[in-house]
Formats: C-alpha cells, structure tokens, sequence
C-alpha cells in the first residue's frame, strides 16, 4: 500500500522503488470514474431530484418494503446456503480424489456463464408443480416455484461458484501436515476443523459469503421465471424497479434502486469489517 | 458423431455468417429501408405483410426495393426504446398509451397522431378471451367464473404488461355491467379475480409459458390471436378456447414517427406502409394471422368464421380514453396497486 488518505504522518505519496506512480493511478480513477463512480453519481443526482419528502414516502410503502425485505432475506438466505454447501464441495473437490472430479469442477461454473432467464426457465420447469422435482416436493406438501422458497433456490443457483472459486485456493494452501500435527499433538477431529482449518478458511469463506450476496441482491433474470412475482409475497426489488420504468417513473426506479444500493453498501461494510477483525485475531493467514 | 456435431457447427457458422453479410448488403441494395417497432405477437403477421408491401411498393415505383425491418418486444418496452432514441420510422404497438408518451417525451409525432388515420388509427383489432385446459374441468364460461375460489386465473401483471391491461379493463368492464356493478363492487370484483392469479408474470409471452408448460392455473386470458397460436402451437387437443360473454376491443394502434421518417427521407413510404395496412390485401393478412380486419371486406370468409360474435365495450366510450384509464387504474398508487395494499 503506497497511498493512503488516513494514515497519519504520511505523504500522499510515499517513495517507492517502482515508477510510474501517478500515471497509473491516473489511470485507475479514470476508469473507476468512468465505469463505476459516474453511473453511480447519476443515479443519486436522479434519485435525489425527487425529493426528501418523496424518497421517504416511496422508502416507507409497504409494497417496497416487503420487496427489499424478500430481495435481501432471500439473498441472505441464498448466501448462508452457499457459504455451508460451497465450503464442501470446495473441501470435496481439494481433498479427494475420484473420478469425474474435473467435470465436477468445471460444472461448478457453470451458473457463472449460463444467461440468468436460461437459469430461471430451467429451475422453473423443474420445480414447477408438474416438473419432475415440484412433483416430488408437491407430494410432501411442498411448493418451491411461485413461491419465495424459488427465489431461494434460484438465488442459492447463481450464487454458488462464488463461494467455491474463493474458498477453493485458499483450502489448497493448508497443508496436511498441520492437521496431523493437529492430531498428534491429541486434538479431536472436531477441534481440528474449527480451530485449525476454517480459521485460515473464514477470511476467504467471508468473501464468497460477501460476492454470492451481493450478485444475489440484484439478480433479476433468472428470478422473474420462478418467482411467482405476487406484489408483498414474492416480488423482488428488482422486479418493483422494472415496473417503475414501465410507468416511465425514472425517478421512483432510482429511489429504490439506491436504496438498494445503500443497504447493500452497509451489508457490505460490515462483512469486510469482519473480515478485518478476524484477521486481526487469528493473524495474516 | 463427432463429425456430424462438427459438421453442424460449420453448418450453422456458415449460416450466421451469411446472414450477417445478408443483413450487411441488403441495407446498400435496397433503395429505401424501413424501421418498424412493433410488439411481441404480430411477428409472424408483419413477416408475411412486409413482403407483400415491399411487392406492392415496387409495382407502383419502377421496382424500387423496400426493406423493412422489424423488432418486437414488450410494447412499453419498445415506446421506451424508441423514446430513448431508437430511430424508428413506424410504430406498430399494443395500446394507444405507448404511442402517447413516445409523443409526449420525444416530440417527433404530434400529441393527436391517433386522428390522422381511420378508426383511431387501429388498422386491425382484437380482444380478450379465455383459454382452458380440454373439456373445460372447471366449467369457466364467463368473467364471474373467474372469481370462484376452486379457479386459479393466469394473467400477466398489468404495470409491466400492456396486452394485460385490457385484461384487467376487459374484467372491469365485466363487472361494471353486472346488476348493482358500482365502483366499490367492481373494484372488490377485481381484488377477487387477481387474488386468484397464483403467478403474475411481467409479459404475456411468460403467462402463457406459465398456464401452457408448467400447467399451471384452470384458465389464462390472452388476446385472441395469442390464443390461436396457443391453440396451433401447443395443439388443439389440450386447450378449449372460451369466449366470454362481453369482453373489449382492443385496437393496437400504428403511427408514423414524423421526426425520424424525416430525418432518413422515409416520410412517403412509411405513410403508403400503414395506408397498405387498411387496404384489402393488408386486411386479408391481418384476419388470416388471427387479428380482426376493420374492414373485413376482402378478407377470406374462412378466416373470419373463426372470430365469434360478442359484446365488445371500448375503451374510449367506456373508460374516457387510454390516458384516463392508466391514471386512474395502473398509475403508482392506482386501483391496481391498491389490490395488493395490505388490509390490516
């Protein structure tokens, strides 16, 4: 780290043996500025053109409301999932050998590269109630399409490689050894796996959890398809911006939408500082 | 196998390839080409009708080519494409709404574009029936059916669909001629139907996939040519077509977009291709792609036979124009909204 804003006592610019300083964070804000911040600039400017009164009065409709709460309890649910089932198959496709590992492996990025509606329309006629795993679920009493269980499920979809992708390197660099040592010097199995291995896992596992959220939050594509989309049950923020636009209400679409934005910003926040905190506890690692 | 895989693939490389080069050439070898934006079920009609209109257009001046192109797409979708900047020459979409807030956003047409051509500019028109599983199980034979509590209705939600809303004002309409139909029972008519809608999809497209594949829902209400192409894709022998008691007119509406037709010197042609859309050969397609001819003259007798005889309210006369009617009932905090406000 050569530049920081907060560190007291230091230059802008600190001396380092490797030139061209300034021309490539030049070029870095240029393009942040220019991809990232200026959208984003122009969204707030939209949103705050209506007004406080009217931000508050489409922050507090309980249509949005309910919305926001499905779109990030469902994320947060889908991300929860993830982080549990991603972490195994990390630690099955590290540990194991078996055959068929590679396309196990591969398969794993698949929901990276399928079009989300692809997803949606594939997971819909699936868990539809006349699909071949809604019947199985209809006959427990089960309804997973239509309802906010799909959104789950569809969320829990897109947002596993995340997890796997990030926790995958970092289980590949703990080394056996320490948990033979762990085991020799008398710790149960149980203790080696939380005290010694997901220690040096959790900062890495934090960040899965982080990237599944958030591409979760926002997904819309393959959501619609399975959703059900019934106003205060199971309709997603995403799908209220979308008929905000249809109303050519372009504001009220950005209020909602940096609402979202702030939340997921916040959310965010709070899971680096975790991860910072965890960090600091059980070192570098 | 692999071979015949690796065949296909060139197969298919090659095909892209000359349909890129045929999109890339056609532009420069024809004498004039045309834009029309139009909405998602008309696509096979304007397929067949751009080629007769290019055929007429030649006959009358000395073989020059016409190329039209088209894109479909949710009608709101499509007003806003082209309110962003699409340069369309003509707009050929599923409610009279659209084309009012493309006028009022982009100026490029005039605020009363709906009079310039006949019947509010609605060369053709349809309207609202239901589809059922075969043999009707549940017995669905008009509106009031629909709000019985063993019926589940399929229908796309009408804020981000605008073919629903005429299903929405279709039930409306219903409802307010009921005996003792005033304003709060009509509404509660219409909280009790949409309360039967399991899944609301954003487009009609989705809705019918919905009821269609999943088999989801006893009955979906669709535009009547949607429901003969469900009928011709899906076959006859899965799904009866209902026609209700009283229903509405829906005319979707066509208009030149004056600034943009300018701009590419189109101004002529677009106006002779939505003039062709009223003449006899234009009505005949129309009726034969399952959309009712307003001048049904020269249309096959054949075709016509398959539309059936109802009550059509409209929405000028029964909901004081399309303005009006959004306002009153899709608007942020509209009577469609209010369905969905929790009651306690």
């Amino acid at each position: 780290m050569a530049f920081t804003l907060l560190g007291r006592g230091k230059t802008l610019r600190e001396a380092s043996v490797i030139p061209g300083f300034g021309l490539t964070l030049g070029f870095a804000l240029l393009g942040l500025g220019l991809i990232v911040l200026i959208p984003l600039a122009a969204l707030a400017l939209r949103a705050a053109s209506i007004g406080p009164a009217g931000f508050i009065a489409i922050a507090s409709e309980p249509r949005v409301l309910a919305a926001l709460q499905l779109s990030f309890g469902a994320a947060l649910i889908a991300a929860g999932v993830n982080a549990v089932f991603g972490l195994l198959v990390a630690w099955v496709l590290v540990r194991y050998d078996f055959p068929g590992k590679r396309l196990l492996d591969a398969a794993v990025d698949l929901p990276f590269a399928l079009p989300t509606a692809v997803a949606g329309i594939a997971l819909a006629a699936i868990y539809a109630p006349n699909g071949p795993l809604g019947g199985l679920a209809a006959l427990l009493g089960l309804k997973v399409a239509f309802t906010p269980a799909g959104v789950v499920l569809a969320l829990i979809f897109i947002g596993l490689p995340f997890v796997v992708r990030t926790v995958q390197p970092v289980l590949e660099e703990v080394e056996r050894d320490i948990e033979e040592a762990s085991a020799l010097l008398g710790a149960s199995r149980l203790r080696t796996v939380f005290s010694v291995i997901l220690p040096h896992v959790y900062p890495a596992l934090l960040t899965g959890f982080a990237l599944a959220f958030a591409r979760a939050v926002g997904e819309y594509g393959s959501v619609i398809f399975i959703a059900g989309n019934i106003p205060m049950v199971s309709e997603i923020a995403p799908l209220l911006i979308v008929i905000k636009l249809e109303e050519f209400d372009y504001a009220g679409a950005t209020v909602i939408a940096s609402l979202m934005l702030s939340l997921s910003f916040a959310l965010l926040f709070i899971i680096n500082a975790l991860q910072g905190w965890q960090r600091k506890r059980f070192g570098n690692v | 196998m692999t071979l015949s895989l690796l065949r296909r693939h060139l197969l298919s490389a090659a095909a892209a390839a000359a349909f890129i080069a045929g999109a890339g050439i056609a532009p420069a070898l024809a004498d004039k080409t045309l834009l029309n934006v139009s909405y998602d079920p008309t696509r096979e009609f304007y397929k067949e009708f751009n080629s007769a209109f290019a055929a007429d257009w030649a006959g009358k001046h000395n073989g020059e080519v016409v190329t039209v192109n088209q894109s479909h797409g949710g009608s709101g979708k499509q007003a806003r494409a082209v309110v962003d900047g699409l340069d369309a020459d003509v707009v050929t979409l599923a409610l009279a709404g659209d084309i009012d807030q493309i006028a009022k956003a982009t100026k490029k047409l005039p605020e009363d574009w709906a009079k310039r051509l006949p019947h509010n500019s609605a060369p053709y028109t349809s309207t609202i029936v239901f589809i059922v599983r075969k043999g009707n199980p549940k017995g669905i034979k008009d509106w009031g059916d629909l709000v019985k509590d063993d019926v589940q209705v399929i229908t796309p939600n009408p804020k981000t669909s605008g073919g629903a809303r005429w299903n929405y004002l279709a039930a409306w309409a219903y409802a307010a001629k009921q005996p003792g139909g005033d304003e709060d029972k009509t509404r509660e008519f219409i909280a009790d139907l949409y309360r039967n809608v399991p899944v609301l999809d954003t487009g009609a497209r989705g809705s019918t996939t919905t009821f269609a594949q999943r088999e989801v829902g006893d009955v979906l209400i669709s535009w009547e040519n949607e429901a003969f192409l469900v009928q011709q894709e899906f076959g006859s022998d899965k799904f009866d077509i209902v026609v209700p008691s009283l229903s509405i007119l829906a005319e979707p509406p066509v208009a030149v977009v004056d600034a943009n037709a300018k701009a590419k010197g189109n101004e002529e042609v677009a106006k002779a291709y939505l003039d062709f859309l009223y003449s006899p050969a234009g009505q005949r397609l129309a009726a034969k792609h399952f959309f009712r001819p307003t001048d049904p003259s020269a249309a096959d007798p054949a075709d016509l036979a398959r539309f059936p005889k109802l009550e059509l309210v409209s929405i000028d006369k029964d909901f004081g124009g399309w303005a009006a009617a959004q306002k009153k009932h899709f608007a942020d905090g509209g009577i469609f909204d209010q369905i969905y406000k929790p009651t306690n």
